[in-house]
Formats: structure tokens, sequence, C-alpha cells
């Protein structure tokens, strides 16, 4: 494997830079004063720099986006915990148990994948709207959890697959319940991957788009995505801003990403993955 | 794999989350294809003030559906037309770029964990900030994409206002975000496959490409088999990108039956139609995973899920 592969390292080269350049130019942007953002000239590293664009996202009338963030935050955060409280009980019975009905149960994690939102979202709308949640936190939790709740249980199940049941065994003898043995054995060694699952499940609350565009009418509702989308505008988009805010929204979330990435690799393909 | 027969602790456990989804999924499923069959809008479906009232019309919206596939110009055909164009074309880009990426990372080269690093940013970006990036650059005075195509002396193009463009600017936009998942789950099928098997190969003077024939791809099957399914799913009931990026336009030429049932339901306040989308959307999904699985055997979706 010794030969020159000076071509591997240009693909790659040439791929990274196609995967972070779109980052980058909206940072770049971000940093821009307006006249410079629009204008016909090419500039990669902004000739002005400034923090205005910043400054007037987070505090632009009374600092909404702040507030659109902290509605972001903690649906995203209730949507993690509640799916994590009700998928990890499940995705253990999956891992360790053997029973009538395994496979099917299985499959059913799997069939929900296919189920459009398109066709969820009307008779879910008409029960929120019974409900009196339209424009409330616990609706858009609802409705989230109906998406992260297989797909936490289908990641759970390869972490918990990976722990072994040798262990269990001997906490069985020792006189631990089922319960026990999961509460004080299992849930701690996979508590890596619970957590990865959280954020997985974070993540995809923090970026939802369809179900709160139709569950949120009031503007101090919103979530991150529908805010952001008053910057934009058919014919003049506020790109100077879109771009800081953006930028806010995106770089938290990048970071752990990253940071996590090798668990969630984990999760996500069952199997180790090397160097 | 846990070996404890057959015990009814396991449905104590199963218990809570099959019961929540029982309540908000499986019921506002059958729900909602209940609604196919009825002529429900925003106006008949019943309010704090008015009982519902609609009606049960049979397979009305259906047969109506079926109809406008005939006519001359059909909106419905053309958009199943796009929705297979934009969902196969994804799914093919993103397997094939994931795949040649996923065979370069899985080489022995220096810097291995960095270039793995920059490759996954697109899967870390939330899709919505990826689609105001992406608009941002295909616009068609300022954005840097034709800024850059001047420069070098070919014309602007009209990323978003030509239908053709447009098609092609959505896609790329997604496929975009969809490579570093499909990278990551084949490098992970890659790297379960023992290496004695290519040691073997290679003393039998297998050219590295036989050996990708052979071994390889024969190997990543099952992981390839699950991604693609779900890739496919995942692609067909996408919305965020096509609806942040061009709604649809320009006149319905990237519209696709995920962003037009939610256009018939919540711009046009049609439940009912919206509902019957819904359903041939299942239907497409349900085929074609049937299909797919008896073509390649695979029966199971162990290995990767998503």
């Amino acid at each position: 494997m010794k030969k020159s592969n000076w071509w591997v390292h240009l693909l790659l080269i040439i791929s990274s830079f196609f995967a972070v350049f779109p980052v980058l130019w909206i940072l770049s942007t971000s940093f821009k004063p307006k006249s410079e953002v629009f204008s016909t000239e090419l500039h990669f590293i902004p000739e002005t720099f400034t923090l205005e664009n910043y400054i007037h996202v987070l505090t632009r009338a009374d600092g909404v986006f702040l507030q659109w963030m902290g509605n972001s935050f903690l649906i995203a955060l209730l949507t993690a915990l509640i799916s994590l409280f009700l998928s990890t009980t499940a995705a253990y019975a999956i891992s360790r148990f053997k029973f009538k009905g395994r496979g099917a149960i299985n499959y059913l994690f799997f069939l929900t994948q296919m189920f459009p939102g398109a066709l969820l979202v009307i008779p879910l709308y008409k029960i929120i709207n019974g409900l009196g949640l339209l424009n409330s936190y616990f609706g858009l939790v609802l409705a989230y959890a109906t998406v992260a709740i297989p797909f936490c249980v289908m990641m759970m199940k390869n972490f918990f697959d990976t722990i072994p049941y040798e262990l269990e065994e001997a906490a069985r003898v020792d006189g631990l319940s089922h319960f026990g043995t999961f509460y004080r054995i299992v849930l701690p060694l996979a508590l890596p991957g619970v957590a990865v699952t959280g954020f997985y499940s974070f993540i995809t609350a923090w970026n939802e788009f369809l179900f709160a565009l139709t569950f949120l009418s009031e503007q101090k509702m919103y979530t991150l995505p529908i805010g952001l989308q008053q910057f934009v505008n058919q014919f003049n988009t506020d790109w100077h801003y879109l771009a800081a805010g953006a930028i806010i929204v995106t770089v938290p979330v990048l970071i752990i990403f990253l940071w996590v990435q090798r668990y969630l690799i984990a999760g996500l393909t069952s199997g180790g993955t090397k160097g | 794999m846990g070996a404890r027969k057959n015990t009814w602790i396991a449905y104590v456990f199963l218990a809570p989350a099959l019961a929540v989804l029982a309540v908000l999924v499986f019921y506002p499923l059958v729900q909602g294809i209940s609604y196919s069959f009825t002529d429900m809008s925003q106006y008949n479906m019943g309010s704090k003030f008015a009982p519902p009232s609609y009606e049960f019309i049979g397979f009305k919206n259906y047969s109506d559906l079926f109809a406008s596939i005939f006519q001359p110009e059909s909106v419905f055909r053309d958009v199943i037309v796009q929705t297979l164009i934009w969902t196969f074309t994804n799914v093919f880009f993103h397997f094939t770029l994931g795949l040649i990426l996923a065979l370069l990372l899985n080489r022995n080269i220096k810097g291995k964990g960095i270039y793995r690093m920059l490759l996954i940013v697109p899967w870390a970006v939330p899709s919505f900030i990826a689609a105001f990036s992406w608009t941002w650059m295909y616009n068609e005075t300022y954005g840097v994409l034709n800024l850059v195509l001047q420069k070098l002396g070919i014309g602007a193009i009209p990323w978003l206002g030509d239908s053709f463009w447009a098609m092609f600017s959505v896609i790329l936009v997604n496929v975009w975000l969809g490579v570093p998942f499909m990278m990551i789950t084949l490098l992970g099928g890659m790297q379960s496959i023992p290496q004695s098997l290519y040691e073997a190969a290679r003393v039998d003077g297998a050219s590295a490409w036989r050996q990708f024939w052979t071994i390889t791809l024969p190997l990543l099957k099952p992981v390839a088999a699950t991604s693609t399914v779900l890739g496919v799913i995942w692609t067909f009931n996408l919305f965020n990108v096509i609806f942040l990026v061009t709604r649809g336009g320009p006149v319905r030429a990237t519209e696709i039956l995920v962003t037009y049932a939610y256009r018939e339901a919540f711009l046009n306040w049609n439940f009912g139609m919206a509902a019957t989308y819904g359903v041939v959307i299942l239907s497409f999904l349900l085929a074609f995973t049937i299909i797919y699985q008896r073509m390649l055997k695979t029966g199971s979706n162990e290995g990767v899920y998503y």
C-alpha cells in the first residue's frame, strides 16, 4: 500500500473543499457590510470586517432571535428527553430478549420511516388543534416525538448490541431484577450511546420545518427555521443578516456534531469504526 | 445478541414506546388514510364553534387524481415525474459519490481523520441553514456561483429562474447534504470486511479492481441495500430543501409529491385531497421497498439502520 497516492489526496482535497465551501462562504458573508454583500465584486475574504450583522440579528425587535433560539432549544431538549425516556427500554428489549413478535415490532419501527410527514401532519394538526396546543411547546414536542422515537429505538438497539451479555448474566446471578440489571448495569455502560442518541434527536427537532410551519403562527413562538425564514423575502432578502443568523445557529451544532461524530457513527453503523 | 427466551418482561419494556407510537403515529396514520375518502377542508373540518360537516365521498379523490393523469396538461403527472427524477438522481449521486469517498477514506493515508471531519460537515449543518446558504450562492446577481462563472468568462446561469436549472439546483443542494451519511455508512460496512480476504486475494494475484468487484461490493451489499432503501424513503419525503430553496417553482417545475400535498393542505386548505396525496406517497414507498428487497433478497433490515 506504499505506492504514491497523491491522486487520493487530490480527490479528497477537492471533495473536502466542496463540502466546506458553502459554510465558509456564509461565514464570510456574515462579516461583510451590506454594501459589500450586495456587490458584484468577488471577495472571498471581507474587505471591511464588521460585526454589525450579528449585533442587528441579536438585538432586532427586542431580541426576538434569542427568543426563537430559546424556543428551538427548549423544544429540541424536551423532544430528546421524552424520546430517550420512551425508547431506551424498548431498544433494550429488542436488543436483548427473544420474544414473540420481535421481528415484527422491529420492522414496525423501520416502517414508520415511510409514513409521509405530509400525511401525518393533517390528523396531527387536527389533534393538536383539538387539544388547544397549536402555538405551544408541547404540541410541537408531541409531533416531533413521532419521528424521534422510532429512530431512537433503532439507534439505541445498535448501542445495546455492543455491550457484552455476560455482564448481565453475572448481575442476574447476583440477584438483581430485570429492571435492576437494566438500570444499574446496562444503562451506565450505554451512557455514551444514550447521549449520542439524545443529541441526534435534539438536532432532528432543531432542524424540523414542516410541523413547525404548520403548528406555529405566533411570531414569538417560532422556532429558528421558521423565524429565520422571515429574513427571506421573495424580492429583497437581507442576506447579510440571514448569514449572521445562520452562523449563530450552525456553529454550536457543528462543534458538538464533530465532537461526538465517532460515537454517532458507531450508533448508525452498528459496527466499530477504526482509524 | 441476547439469548433470553420468550419473556413477559420484554413487553413491559416495550409498552411505553409502543403505546405512544400507537397514539401519535398509527392512529393519525389511520385517520389520515380515512380523510382521503372525504371532502374535508379547513371550512368543514369542525372547530370549537361548529361540528365537523365533511362528507364521505368514497374513492372520488382517487378517481379524480387518476383521471387527471391522462389529461394533456396534468400537473399531477408532472409532479410524479419530478418526484421520481428528484428521488433517484439524488440517491444515485449520494450512493456513487459516497462509495467513491468511502473507498478513498478506507485506504491507508495520512490525514484521514481530518478529511473525514471536513467531509461530514454538510451532514452536521442544519438542512434549513444549508437551504438558505445555497439559495444565497444561487442568487443570480450577487451569488458567488455566478460571480465566479463570470470571472471565468462563462455567462451567468439562472440557477433558480429556469425549470431545468431549478431542478438541477435543488438536487445539488440535497446531494451536498446527503453524501456524508452514505459515505459514513458505506465506510462502516467496508471496515467490517475481514482484511484476510484481501490478503488472500492479493496472494492469488487479484488486481485492486478485481478485489473491489469480488470482495468489497458483494460484502457491502447488505449495508448498501439498507442505506439506499432508507435514502429513497427519506428523499421521497423530503420537504425542507425544495420548500425553502424554490417553493416548488418556477411554475411548479420543482414541485414533488410532498410539497404538493403541503400546498394542497395548507395553502388550498383541501385536506381530503392532500391526504390522498399522502396515501399515494405511502403506496409508492411500500411498493418500492417490497420490490427492492425482493430483488436483493436481503429480506431483513439488519446492519445499518439509517
